[in-house]
């Protein structure tokens, strides 16, 4: 999953000039992943990632429990290393007698879930956007950077607490806020790159050529705008998993039984100081999912920026 | 000078004019009514239901209703709670103190450690410590502070018993609010204890609040040394013979610190963001906590009165980091 995207911004890379030369494409991710490889952290966060990935694919078949079970006769079960464990609930259970080990497996297809879908719409509304802010600038670009700046004067979490709160808990809704809060530094990104990238000579060649506005936005300039989004994509991905759970956590997110991540922390909040793994397991889970795609993300920094390549 | 904070006063009207609009619209664009759901599923009359619109205005033209909102508002009204019936403002008036405390203490913290850290990590850089200090920076960094502040409760309260779970200070202690902020009143307030007892139950909410800023300020720090100390006039100076801490203090470190200025600037909205979970998590009686208790038990009146607030809070101390940012950096204010 992570090598096709990666993947991706070359492939994009190479169509400029509109010629895509296998070779060159090659050549281009190779050099990328001499940089992205150089950087240590980089490739432990992305083996980590792929891992986390493979285990929400194959929850169903490597998960020991059904998430939902509640196991009778054994409410909060301490993990197996400590003393009353039981070798079949590796993690312990909760207080409603459910395999902790299980519901976090579980956990995990909600995470990448969310990351994913809130960064494909923040990420496609906030390009559209921010090209057209970019493109065309006047009156268009100043009401769309006015809004932009509107959303941003809000703290993220409260303005995305307030819209779940109006649209009604739930995940499908959280995700809805959290890519709206999000947008705005995607249409900040794509806007500047655009302004950047529109007054080169291979654009006015483009255009005398007889390129259309749209085709020289998606065509042309849009390809030569990635490198700065896809860092972002990264970044935005851990933000809006950290979110999403922060939300599950105060009660506005994924709702209970749901085994999402912050969801649990919320319901395991009240046996703090009686059962720690139940509280701290799923905030681990989070912490390394995020770690991971953090590290990612500085190493996808340091292989597509081409300023700090040569320090 | 006076031009240049002038202008970008100017450019905040209209940002907050949308900012009202936002507030405003977010409780009448509802699906559902307020009015019926502050009566809940009892349900009310027909007439106790037109007489409660009439109160709250909702029976009016939205454009009419958004004026005298905005009208209300330049006398500094706010509205008023539908629950408590207090005015919104007085609330938060009430509430800031609490949030400016655990806020200002959680960037002291995040600076006076961030900065030197990042220093630290930048001047060794590749060695051990370097990279045991950005490990630690990008773990705080993907931090769920929710889950932190957990943490640290089941260790230094459960396990130690160290410090208090939640609160601002013990009950025991009784003292009526001179300043608002604890640590001050509490010394004023002249009772044996009570500074310890503020104090303790500040450590923990301050320490999860700064992680995050704390770990973004490391890695500017770092990331602008680094860009600073291969500059020629930092070589200059070690050339001449200076004492590489004054080099790296006195040289580096000033303009090194331009750009962290700016991210520093910057965390007052993620501070303001992580003192909603903080406080949640800590039972602090600030405006964070204030906010998702006027979530949940639907108060759109300090809802939107409090987004309103905290959004000119924001736009004013980012024009002040704005400022400030032009003095210490005169090349952009033209």
């Amino acid at each position: 999953m992570t090598s096709t995207n990666t993947k991706d911004p070359n492939a994009a890379v190479g169509l400029e000039g509109g010629t895509v030369i296998a070779v060159t494409r090659r050549a281009r991710l190779a050099e990328f992943w001499y940089y992205f490889s150089q950087n240590r952290g980089a490739v432990i966060g992305l083996y980590v990632f792929l891992a986390i990935v493979a285990i929400a694919l194959l929850a169903p078949l490597i998960a020991p429990h059904s998430p939902s079970l509640q196991n009778r006769g054994f409410f909060l079960l301490p993990p197996v290393w400590q003393e009353g464990g039981n070798w079949s609930f590796l993690l312990g259970t909760d207080a409603v007698g459910r395999d902790v080990l299980s519901r976090l497996i579980y956990g995990a297809r909600f995470s990448l879930f969310i990351g994913v879908v809130v960064v494909s719409v923040a990420v496609s509304v906030g390009i559209l956007v921010g090209l057209i802010a970019g493109y065309f600038r006047g009156a268009v670009d100043t009401v769309i950077m006015r809004v932009m700046d509107i959303i941003l004067a809000f703290p993220s979490l409260l303005l995305a607490l307030v819209l779940v709160a109006i649209l009604g808990p739930g995940l499908v809704n959280a995700m809805i806020a959290i890519a709206l809060v999000q947008q705005p530094h995607y249409v900040r990104l794509t806007r500047a790159a655009v302004m950047s990238e529109k007054g080169r000579d291979y654009v006015t060649a483009a255009r005398v050529a007889g390129a259309g506005n749209i085709r020289l936005m998606f065509k042309t300039i849009l390809p030569n705008c990635t490198a700065p989004l896809i860092v972002q994509a990264a970044l935005s991905f851990s933000t809006a998993i950290l979110d999403a759970a922060a939300l599950g956590f105060l009660g506005m997110g994924a709702q209970p039984p749901t085994p999402e991540w912050g969801t649990m922390l919320a319901e395991a909040r009240e046996f703090i100081l009686r059962a720690w793994w139940v509280v701290t397991f799923p905030g681990l889970a989070i912490l390394i999912t995020v770690l991971a795609i953090n590290l990612m993300g500085d190493g996808l920094r340091d292989a597509l920026d081409p300023k700090l390549k040569r320090s | 000078m006076l031009r240049f904070f002038i202008s970008r006063l100017a450019l905040l009207i209209p940002t907050f004019i949308g900012v009202s609009i936002v507030a405003f619209s977010f409780i009448r664009l509802l699906p559902g009514d307020p009015i019926m759901l502050l009566a809940g599923e009892r349900g009310m009359s027909e007439e106790r239901y037109q007489q409660l619109q009439a109160l709250y205005g909702f029976d009016q033209p939205l454009f009419v209703q958004y004026f005298n909102y905005m009208t209300d508002l330049l006398q500094g009204d706010f509205g008023t709670s539908i629950v408590t019936k207090r005015p919104v403002l007085q609330e938060f008036l009430t509430l800031f103190p609490a949030t400016i405390e655990l806020s200002l203490c959680a960037i002291i913290v995040a600076i006076a450690v961030g900065v030197p850290l990042g220093v630290i990590a930048a001047v060794r850089r590749g060695s051990w410590l370097d990279q045991t200090v950005m490990g630690a920076a990008l773990v705080g960094y993907s931090m769920p502070i929710f889950w932190w502040g957990l943490l640290l409760i089941i260790f230094f309260s459960g396990i130690l018993g160290w410090t208090p779970v939640s609160g601002r200070i013990s009950l025991l202690y009784f003292f009526p609010p001179v300043t608002g902020f604890m640590l001050i009143d509490s010394l004023l307030s002249g009772q044996a204890g009570a500074f310890k007892s503020a104090l303790s139950h500040l450590i923990l909410p301050t320490i999860v609040l700064a992680t995050i800023p704390l770990a973004v300020i490391a890695r500017q720090t770092r990331s602008a040394m680094l860009e600073v100390l291969g500059e020629d006039y930092v070589r200059t100076a070690r050339s001449k013979g200076l004492p590489p801490r004054r080099v790296i203090g006195l040289h580096a470190l000033r303009n090194a610190l331009i750009p962290v200025v700016t991210t520093i600037g910057l965390q007052v909205g993620v501070l303001l963001a992580g003192a909603i979970l903080t406080e949640t998590i800590f039972s602090w009686p600030g405006i964070g906590k204030w906010m998702v208790d006027s979530v949940f038990k639907r108060d759109y009146a300090v809802v939107q009165g409090g987004l309103l607030l905290i959004a000119a809070i924001i736009m004013i101390v980012n024009l002040i980091v704005d400022v400030l940012y032009g003095l210490i950096n005169p090349r952009i204010r033209h």
